[in-house]
């Protein structure tokens, strides 16, 4: 459904930040994207929505294709009428608008059919919570509210593909699981293909059929979730855990990032 | 990139020398010795408009100051020219101040007044401060014409009487040339050094990221108020030049028009740049020297638009010009000269 | 109290027109964060356009009226298009500056085509009997203009604030990526907003225009008057403006008419530089929200 070929991406002409990445997602699949802070997971996810343009970023090489036409040059709202909405990262919403409003802007590409009312019941069935906030202004939400929020605003788009940039990102364990769950259950209903990007490994590999781990611009690991979830190295470096099952004191730490960076 | 290679600093003293080679040293004596020699050379159409290329040029550094420097927006730069105009007037006729006594008052009270309307800066950035000088630029004028017609003459102009020193009387372009240049270079001195100090680097801090400035431990507020009070000191200067050089002075003189074109003069030359406001006052001016003559002719070929060529050729080229300058060189004539030079030297490798 | 009376309406009657104009700083500074300093010129693209039909064309009045919108529309355009998008990312001082630019070259223009005399509308554009009111009488003019500055404002609130296309308008306000990231074409909303505002500058530049004439000098000083109505309303608030618009104009009309009348050309300023220094926000201007 999305493939990414072998894709460079440079900020101004300089900042050399993807350095060849391909991935591939398949219909209704959720995909993980892992990896460590400036590892180039998000502007992987700005290249294909083409938010990367209003960062003076471009892609450089490569293609990214979706459902087999080549988007890499497209606008950002041309990418979202295609169907791929991305949930930046941050809970960024329209502060000064309300809830209602909120859901409504999400709704805008579509066009006025007057299956906005319809499309907000689905959005208020995921989240029940935000039927009784519906008139608040959304700048004054709690952070599980406003996630609740950006992710039904990217709902009402009825996106196909959907690109989640760090949906745990400052929430109780508790609300992400429930987050979690609610994505699970958008995946199986509407058929939402996801592509989730995550510092929580654990709860992403839970969630996803598929992983990759990025590291420095590139793909270093790819695999079925529950292959990512018994490797080694992952556990070690995003679980914290040693084979055993235990906290690994730092002295034995393996060399492996550095090596990898050598070759790099 | 700014020297050729080969040219080092062996100590301190070199290394903050502004004029670093023998051939700038060269260059910069045979341009003071042509400025000295001009007013026997040129033409008094010419001569005229050097001389207000001078006048402008202290009150543009002022601005450039404040603008390209420290960073705060002012609409208000021929409100502070007037301040300094009317009191070098109002001095000499009411109070027979010699132009020499004047012109230091005109420069203080300008500051000062440039202070009163700087205050709001303590609180507002960007297009809220602009529209506060804006208040300024409509303020000022309406108190000159409205408050002491009797004294300062309403809308009608002033005959100002012009400068003597012993039994010299400047009464011509010539002479007058004599005391503008000197005045306009000697700031220019005193601007391009005062950046390179404390102050100017402080100005620079403001100007790139104030709270980051205040969190180093630059006193915003004073570093503001200064950037102010030396903006219209020199406002002040250029004003009681003007009207000393015109003999005359009148309220219409001071327009947000006229400060438009300051701040386009900044903008053309390149902001936070000395070089370039010389070279932003000194091309706009000329320009409009071309475009006037231009006009004439074109006036004098098709008799029924004149007016309409006369009136709309000047404010629609000098808008567009910086219009241009805006979306394609943002960074203004002296980015472009430095870009050309270092071209020169690197030749045949360089890109541009 | 009657000539108190005569001052505080053609007071509201200015002030309601002031409101008209600003409501297009309004929505620029909502839309792109731009504040349109280039006002007082694009009063006089309207102004001019109605005037330069029906005199050199000798068109019917309301078809001059409505060719007038249809040129203030393309100016509003082609300034988005070729001034203001080529500058987004420069900072403060090059978008103050490109429109300062802006108004100089239009003037330019202006007394090119125009020539620098005051000329009048030959033909009534508006109504101008005078309106009696128990005892006090309005200028013809004034009073319709108000009338239409009213329903004008009317209009483009009511866009703003239940249409789909003003909720788009709301959203790229308040952020630009994420506006993109919804789908909102934003190049076509701030040229939206740019044809409406200097839509809504082309009527009040024929109001100004039929009550007084119309004059490269004069009439963009009174465009520049609107500069410190918006500020005192606060510049991204619509219902500010209109408010802020009624009291400046009363204020100016009851100094004007009981202190000096020198002192109606200064009094917008002076408002200005008071709501600067205690409330630059003004009156219902967003205090940012920011939730830690």
């Amino acid at each position: 459904m999305l493939e990414l070929k072998n894709i460079e991406v440079m900020y101004q002409n300089v900042i050399y930040v993807l350095k060849g990445v391909s991935l591939s997602v398949d219909e209704g699949e959720i995909v993980a994207l892992l990896g460590a802070n400036g590892a180039g997971k998000t502007t992987t996810l700005k290249a294909i929505s083409g938010l990367l343009k209003t960062e003076q970023g471009d892609v450089t090489r490569g293609r990214i294709e979706f459902m087999g036409k080549k988007i890499d040059h497209m606008s950002p709202e041309g990418i979202v009428k295609m169907g791929i909405v991305q949930v930046m990262e941050g809970q960024r919403l329209f502060k000064h608008l309300s809830v209602d409003e909120n859901l409504r802007l999400g709704a805008y590409v579509r066009g006025n059919r007057g299956e906005v009312a319809k499309d907000l019941d689905m959005v208020f069935n995921y989240f029940p919570k935000l039927k009784e906030l519906r008139n608040r202004t959304s700048g004054y939400l709690s952070g599980g509210e406003r996630q609740m929020l950006v992710v039904g605003r990217a709902l009402m788009a009825h996106p196909k593909f959907m690109l989640l940039d760090e949906p745990s990102l400052g929430l109780a364990p508790f609300l992400v699981k429930e987050i979690f769950e609610i994505l699970k259950r958008i995946n199986a209903d509407e058929g939402t293909s996801i592509l989730l990007v995550e510092q929580n490994a654990f709860a992403a590999l839970s969630l996803a059929q598929r992983g990759y781990v990025m590291e420095d611009g590139k793909i270093v690991l790819d695999g079925l979730a529950q292959e990512l979830r018994e490797n080694e190295d992952i556990k070690e470096f995003y679980f914290g855990l040693s084979s055993i099952g235990q906290r690994k004191s730092y002295k034995g730490v393996k060399h492996y990032r550095r090596r990898k960076r050598w070759l790099a | 990139m700014d020297r050729p290679c080969g040219s080092f600093d062996e100590n301190y003293k070199q290394d903050s020398a502004i004029i670093r080679t023998r051939t700038q040293w060269g260059w910069l004596i045979a341009f003071l010795i042509l400025l000295a020699t001009l007013p026997f050379i040129t033409s008094a159409q010419i001569l005229s408009t050097l001389n207000f290329i001078g006048i402008t040029l202290i009150a543009v550094h002022g601005l450039n100051l404040l603008t390209g420097y420290a960073g705060q927006i002012s609409l208000g730069q021929a409100a502070f020219v007037a301040v300094g105009g009317y009191t070098t007037a109002l001095l000499n006729i009411h109070a027979g101040f010699s132009f020499w006594a004047a012109l230091p008052v005109s420069a203080l009270s300008a500051g000062i007044v440039g202070l009163i309307f700087g205050l709001p800066s303590l609180r507002l950035k960007g297009f809220y401060l602009a529209m506060a000088t804006l208040a300024a630029q409509f303020i000022i004028p309406w108190c000159i014409v409205n408050i002491r017609p009797d004294i300062t003459g309403g809308t009608s102009a002033l005959i100002v009487p012009a400068p003597r020193l012993g039994g010299i009387v400047f009464n011509s372009q010539q002479s007058m040339f004599y005391i503008i240049m000197p005045m306009a270079v000697l700031v220019t001195i005193f601007v391009k050094n005062l950046v390179r100090t404390k102050v100017g680097r402080a100005f620079i801090a403001i100007r790139d990221n104030d709270i980051a400035a205040e969190i180093m431990g630059v006193n915003i507020f004073r570093y503001k108020m200064l950037a102010f009070f030396l903006c219209s000191l020199l406002a002040g200067i250029a004003g009681s030049l003007w009207v000393s050089w015109l003999r005359a002075v009148d309220a219409d003189y001071f327009t947000l028009q006229e400060s438009i074109w300051f701040l386009g003069m900044v903008v053309i030359g390149g902001m936070g740049s000395t070089a370039g406001a010389v070279m932003g006052v000194t091309s706009v001016r000329f320009m409009d020297l071309g475009v006037k003559t231009a006009a004439n002719r074109l006036g004098e070929l098709y008799p029924s638009a004149a007016t309409g060529i006369f009136a709309g050729l000047g404010p629609f080229l000098f808008g567009f010009i910086i219009l241009i300058f805006l979306i394609f060189e943002p960074h203004g004539l002296m980015h472009r000269w430095i870009l050309l030079k270092n071209s020169y030297r690197l030749w045949p490798f360089s890109r541009y | 109290m009657d000539t108190f009376l005569q001052f505080f309406i053609s007071g509201i009657l200015n002030g309601g027109i002031y409101a008209l104009i600003g409501i297009g700083l309004v929505l620029i500074f909502k839309a792109s964060g731009i504040f349109n300093f280039a006002v007082g010129q694009l009063l006089l693209v309207g102004a001019f356009a109605t005037w330069a039909f029906l005199k050199w064309l000798e068109l019917p009045v309301w078809l001059s009226v409505l060719l007038a919108m249809v040129v203030a529309a393309l100016v509003g355009l082609i300034i988005e298009r070729l001034v203001t998008r080529p500058l987004i990312g420069q900072p403060v001082l090059s978008a103050v500056m490109a429109l300062l630019a802006l108004s100089v070259m239009l003037k330019g223009v202006f007394a090119f085509i125009f020539g620098p005399a005051t000329v009048s509308y030959p033909a009534d554009v508006l109504p101008g009997t005078p309106v009696s009111l128990s005892g006090a009488s309005f200028s013809g003019e004034l009073t319709w203009g108000f009338l239409i500055a009213v329903i004008v404002f009317g209009i483009v609130t009511l866009l703003f604030y239940r249409s789909r296309i003003g909720l788009a308008m709301r959203g790229t306000a308040e952020d630009h990526q994420l506006a993109q990231a919804t789908g909102i074409n934003v190049k076509h909303i701030f040229a939206i907003t740019w044809m409406a505002a200097v839509l809504v500058a082309a009527i009040g530049g024929i109001i100004i225009g039929s009550k007084v004439g119309i004059g490269i000098h004069f009439t963009p000083l009174l465009g520049v008057k609107v500069i410190p109505v918006v500020l005192f309303g606060g510049l991204e608030s619509i219902k500010g403006c209109f408010v802020a618009g009624l009291i400046v104009g009363i204020l100016e009309s009851i100094v004007g008419g009981y202190v000096d009348p020198n002192l109606m050309v200064i009094t917008p300023y002076a408002i200005l530089l008071l709501v600067l220094l205690f409330r630059p926000y003004g009156l219902f201007g967003q205090k940012r929200i920011e939730r830690i």
